[in-house]
C-alpha cells in the first residue's frame, strides 16, 4: 500500500499526459475533495462565484518545483453529472469548458472514498467519458487500512484505464504521487469501453464488477462512528450533549477570548499612541488617531472572538457532527414548515448570513428556499458579536451563574442567539403557512463518519476568516471612519472644529433622534445606526471614533462613555434592536442576486426593520417599568 | 396468517434488522437521487439510528448510511433477504 505501487504497470510505450494547466478536482461530498484541494494550493487559494450562478468557486495556484504554475479548481462535491441541480450543471459545464470566465480544465483529479469504493466508482464512468487525462485519487487510504480492507491499485487502473493513487489527503500519505502525476511523469493506461451512461443500475454493476477484479475488499463498518452516534442520537443523552455543546461554545467565546482581546486591544492602544507621537498636531494626526485608530482598533479587538467561534463552527463541521445535528433538528424544522436541509445553512448563518444564503442551493424546493433565505439573516452572525458583547460588558457584571460553566454575561449572550433563532422560527411559520406555503419535500441526508479534523484543514479556515475579517476593517470600516469623522468636523467655526453636536455628523444624528427617542437612544447612538448599515460591527468603530473626538482616549472608556450615554433599558433596546434589524450591505445585495430581484430584499429588510423597532420598543418600555 | 408478517417498507424495519429494497414508489427525481446514495432495487437496507422521536431515521445502504423521513421511507418498498438455507423454519 505505498506510493510506489500506485504507478501504474501498463505505461509502455505511452507517454505521460503532456504537463497540464488547470486542474479539476471532482469528487462526491464528502470524499475529502476540499482536503485535498488544501493540500494542493494551501494559503495560495481564493473563494469566488462562479459568474451568474450562486455556486462558489475555489480556485488556487500550484507550483511543482520550478516547472509552471498550475490552476487548480475545486468544483462542488457530485454524486453524477446529470446536470439536474445547480450543483452538478456547473461541474459539468466547467469540465466541458462552457463556463465563460473559467479555462476549460485539461486535467482532472477525480476524488473518491476508497473506504465506500463500489458507490464512489459510480462517478468514475461520466468523468472518465470526459476523455480528460484523469487521476483517480483514492482517498482515505489509512482508515481503509486501519479497517481492515484492501484493494490492489494497478489492476484497478487497468480495469479502469485510468491511473489510479491510492492516498491520504489528511496525513499527506500517497500524495506524491499525484504530484507526479500532474507533471507528466505517470503513464496512462489503454483506455476501456464504459458502461452505458444514464443506466444508473448498470453503471453501479460495472462498479462492482471493477471492485471485485481489482480484489477490493470493503472495510470492517465504522465502529466509532457507531459508538459515537449511539451517544449523539440517543433519544436523551443525544440532546443534552447538543445543548452542553453549545453552552460551552459560549462561555469559551468570552472566558478564552479575554486574555487575547486584551493583548490586542493593548497593542491597538500602543501602535496609537506611538503614531500620535510621531505627527505633528493637527487635523492630520486627529484623523488617524481618534478616527482610524480609534474605529478600526475598537473592531480589531474582536477578531479573537470571532475566530474562536469560527474554530468551533470548523470543528462541528469537519468532525462530521453537523450532519446529526441536522437530523436531530429536521422535526423541528418540519413543525415550522422547513426541512433539516434548512438547518445546515442556518447554522453556518451563525457565522455570516451571506455564505449561509449562497449555502441555500442545496435545498430544492424553491420556496423552502426562500423562506430559508428570509430568515438567515435572524441568526447571530459573527457581525454581531461585537456589538453584542461590548453592550453585555459595559451593563452586565460577570457572576458564576452554573459555577464556573456558565457566567451572567455568557448567559445573556446564549439568551441573544436563542431570540435571533426565535425570531427566525416564528418568521418561517408565517411565511410557510402564507404567502411560501408548499408541499413537504422529502429530506435526504448522507451521514458521513465521523473524522478527526485536521489541525491544517481548521487553521487555514481561521486563516480565511482572518482575512476575511480584516479586509472588511481595511475596507468598510476605514471608509465609515474616516467619512464619519470628516462629517464630525465640518463645519468649521472660526477656523476651529464644532462641537460634535453641531457638526454634520452630529446634525444627521439629530435628524433622526426623535425616530429612536421612544427605544431609549439619543442621537450619537443614532449616528451609529445609520453608519451600521453598511455593516453591524461599524457601530463599535462609529462609536470608537465619536468618543474618540470627545476626548475620551482610553481603550476602556468606550465602556465607560457608553453607560453615559445609554440607560438600562436603553441597552437592553440596543441589543433587541440588533438582534432583529438588517444592517448589512453584503446581505442584501446576495439576497438581491439569489433571488433574482429587488421585491424579497426590500420586503426583508422592511419586515426586519419594523420588527426591530417593535421589539426595541417593548424592551425599552419593559425593562424601565421593571427597574423603576 | 403468520404473526410476524416481513417487513414491508423500509418504515417497518426494526433497529438492526435487514432485508431487500425491491422498489421505490416516489416521483423520478427524487428516486434518482435516493439511487445515487445507493437505494438500488435489489441492495440491502438495514435499519440503523433514529433521531430523538424517532424521525427521521438513519437506514445503512451500500457501504453507507443515508437519513430519510418516515414518510419518505414508507415509500421504499422491501423484499424479504433470500433464506441462506431451508433450516429457518417459518
Amino acid at each position: 500500500m505505498n506510493a510506489a505501487s500506485n504507478l501504474p504497470v501498463r505505461a509502455a510505450g505511452e507517454a505521460g499526459p503532456p504537463p497540464s494547466r488547470v486542474v479539476a478536482v471532482v469528487g462526491p461530498p464528502n470524499s475529502g475533495k476540499s482536503t485535498l484541494f488544501n493540500r494542493l494550493t494551501g494559503l495560495r487559494q481564493k473563494v469566488a462565484n462562479f459568474p451568474g450562478v450562486t455556486v462558489e468557486q475555489h480556485l488556487g495556484k500550484l507550483r511543482i518545483e520550478d516547472e509552471a504554475e498550475l490552476d487548480v479548481i475545486d468544483l462542488p462535491g457530485v454524486y453524477s453529472l446529470n446536470p439536474r441541480s445547480e450543483d452538478e450543471r456547473v461541474t459539468l459545464d466547467v469540465l466541458m469548458g462552457r463556463m465563460e470566465g473559467v479555462p476549460r480544465p485539461d486535467t482532472i483529479l477525480l476524488i473518491l472514498d476508497v473506504t465506500n469504493l463500489g458507490r464512489h466508482l459510480v462517478l468514475a464512468a461520466p468523468v472518465l467519458a470526459l476523455g480528460l487525462p484523469t487521476l483517480i485519487v483514492l482517498n482515505m487510504a489509512d482508515e481503509l487500512e486501519r479497517r481492515g480492507g484492501d484493494v490492489q491499485v494497478e489492476e484497478l487502473a487497468r480495469r479502469l484505464g485510468a491511473p489510479v493513487a491510492l492516498i491520504s489527503a489528511a496525513s499527506g500519505e500517497g500524495y506524491d504521487t499525484v504530484l507526479q502525476f500532474l507533471r507528466g511523469r505517470i503513464g496512462i493506461p489503454r483506455p476501456v469501453e464504459l458502461p452505458a451512461l444514464n443506466d444508473l443500475p448498470r453503471c453501479r454493476e460495472w462498479a462492482a464488477r471493477l471492485g471485485a477484479e481489482a480484489k477490493y475488499l470493503p472495510p470492517a463498518p465504522p465502529v466509532w462512528t457507531r459508538r459515537l452516534d449511539g451517544l449523539f442520537l440517543h433519544p436523551v443523552a443525544g440532546p443534552l450533549v447538543f445543548l452542553a455543546v453549545v453552552v460551552a461554545v459560549f462561555q469559551t467565546i468570552f472566558s478564552a477570548a479575554a486574555p487575547l482581546m486584551d493583548l490586542v486591544d493593548r497593542a491597538v492602544g500602543a501602535s496609537g499612541d506611538l503614531v500620535g507621537r510621531l505627527l505633528p498636531e493637527g487635523p492630520l494626526r486627529s484623523l488617524v488617531v481618534e478616527g482610524i485608530w480609534g474605529g478600526v482598533g475598537s473592531v480589531l479587538v474582536f477578531l479573537p472572538q470571532i475566530l474562536i467561534l469560527f474554530l468551533f463552527i470548523g470543528l462541528l463541521e469537519d468532525s462530521g457532527y453537523l450532519a446529526r445535528a441536522a437530523l436531530i433538528a429536521d422535526r423541528t424544522m418540519a413543525k415550522v414548515g422547513l426541512q433539516g436541509k434548512s438547518f445546515i445553512p442556518l447554522l453556518s448563518a451563525y457565522a455570516c448570513a451571506v455564505p449561509a444564503i449562497m449555502a441555500t442551493r442545496t435545498i430544492e424546493n424553491k420556496r423552502d428556499r426562500i423562506a430559508t433565505i428570509l430568515i438567515a439573516p435572524f441568526m447571530t452572525c459573527s457581525a454581531r458579536l461585537p456589538v453584542y458583547t461590548l453592550i453585555i460588558a459595559a451593563f452586565l457584571p460577570e457572576r458564576p451563574l452554573l459555577g464556573p460553566l456558565l457566567g451572567t454575561r455568557a448567559a445573556a449572550l446564549l439568551g441573544l442567539y436563542v431570540l435571533g433563532f426565535a425570531a427566525a422560527v416564528v418568521t418561517a411559520r408565517v411565511l410557510k403557512s402564507s404567502i411560501l406555503k408548499s408541499e413537504r419535500t422529502p429530506f435526504v441526508l448522507e451521514m458521513p463518519p465521523y473524522r478527526r479534523p485536521t489541525l491544517r484543514q481548521v487553521g487555514l479556515r481561521l486563516f480565511d476568516r482572518s482575512k476575511v475579517f480584516l479586509r472588511r476593517a481595511g475596507t468598510v470600516i476605514l471608509a465609515m471612519s474616516i467619512l464619519l469623522w470628516g462629517l464630525a468636523h465640518v463645519p468649521t467655526k472660526n477656523g476651529k472644529a464644532p462641537e460634535i453636536a453641531d457638526s454634520f455628523a452630529g446634525t444627521i444624528g439629530r435628524t433622526v433622534e426623535p425616530l429612536i427617542e421612544p427605544l431609549g437612544f439619543n442621537w450619537k447612538i443614532g449616528i451609529g445606526l445609520i453608519t451600521s448599515l453598511a455593516a453591524r460591527e461599524v457601530i463599535v468603530g462609529t462609536l470608537g471614533t465619536i468618543y474618540g473626538i470627545e476626548g475620551d482616549d482610553d481603550g476602556a472608556s468606550l465602556q465607560a462613555a457608553l453607560r453615559h450615554d445609554l440607560t438600562p433599558a436603553g441597552a437592553v433596546a440596543l441589543l433587541v434592536f440588533f438582534a432583529f434589524a438588517m444592517q448589512c450591505m453584503s446581505t442584501i445585495a446576495v439576497v438581491r442576486r439569489e433571488t433574482g430581484g429587488w421585491t424579497w430584499p426590500i420586503l426583508q429588510f422592511t419586515y426586519m426593520g419594523v420588527l426591530a423597532w417593535v421589539g426595541a420598543f417593548v424592551a425599552f418600555r419593559l425593562v424601565t417599568a421593571l427597574l423603576a | 396468517m403468520p404473526h410476524t408478517r416481513p417487513p414491508a417498507t423500509l418504515l417497518d424495519l426494526r433497529k438492526g434488522e435487514e432485508a431487500i429494497l425491491d422498489r421505490i414508489d416516489l416521483p423520478d427525481d427524487v428516486s434518482l437521487r435516493l439511487m445515487e446514495l445507493g437505494f438500488l432495487p435489489g441492495s440491502r437496507v438495514a435499519a440503523s439510528f433514529r433521531a430523538p422521536g424517532g424521525d427521521p431515521r438513519v437506514f445503512r445502504v451500500d457501504g453507507t448510511e443515508v437519513a430519510l423521513r418516515c414518510e419518505t421511507a414508507a415509500r421504499l418498498h422491501l423484499r424479504p433477504l433470500p433464506k441462506p438455507d431451508a433450516a429457518s423454519a417459518t
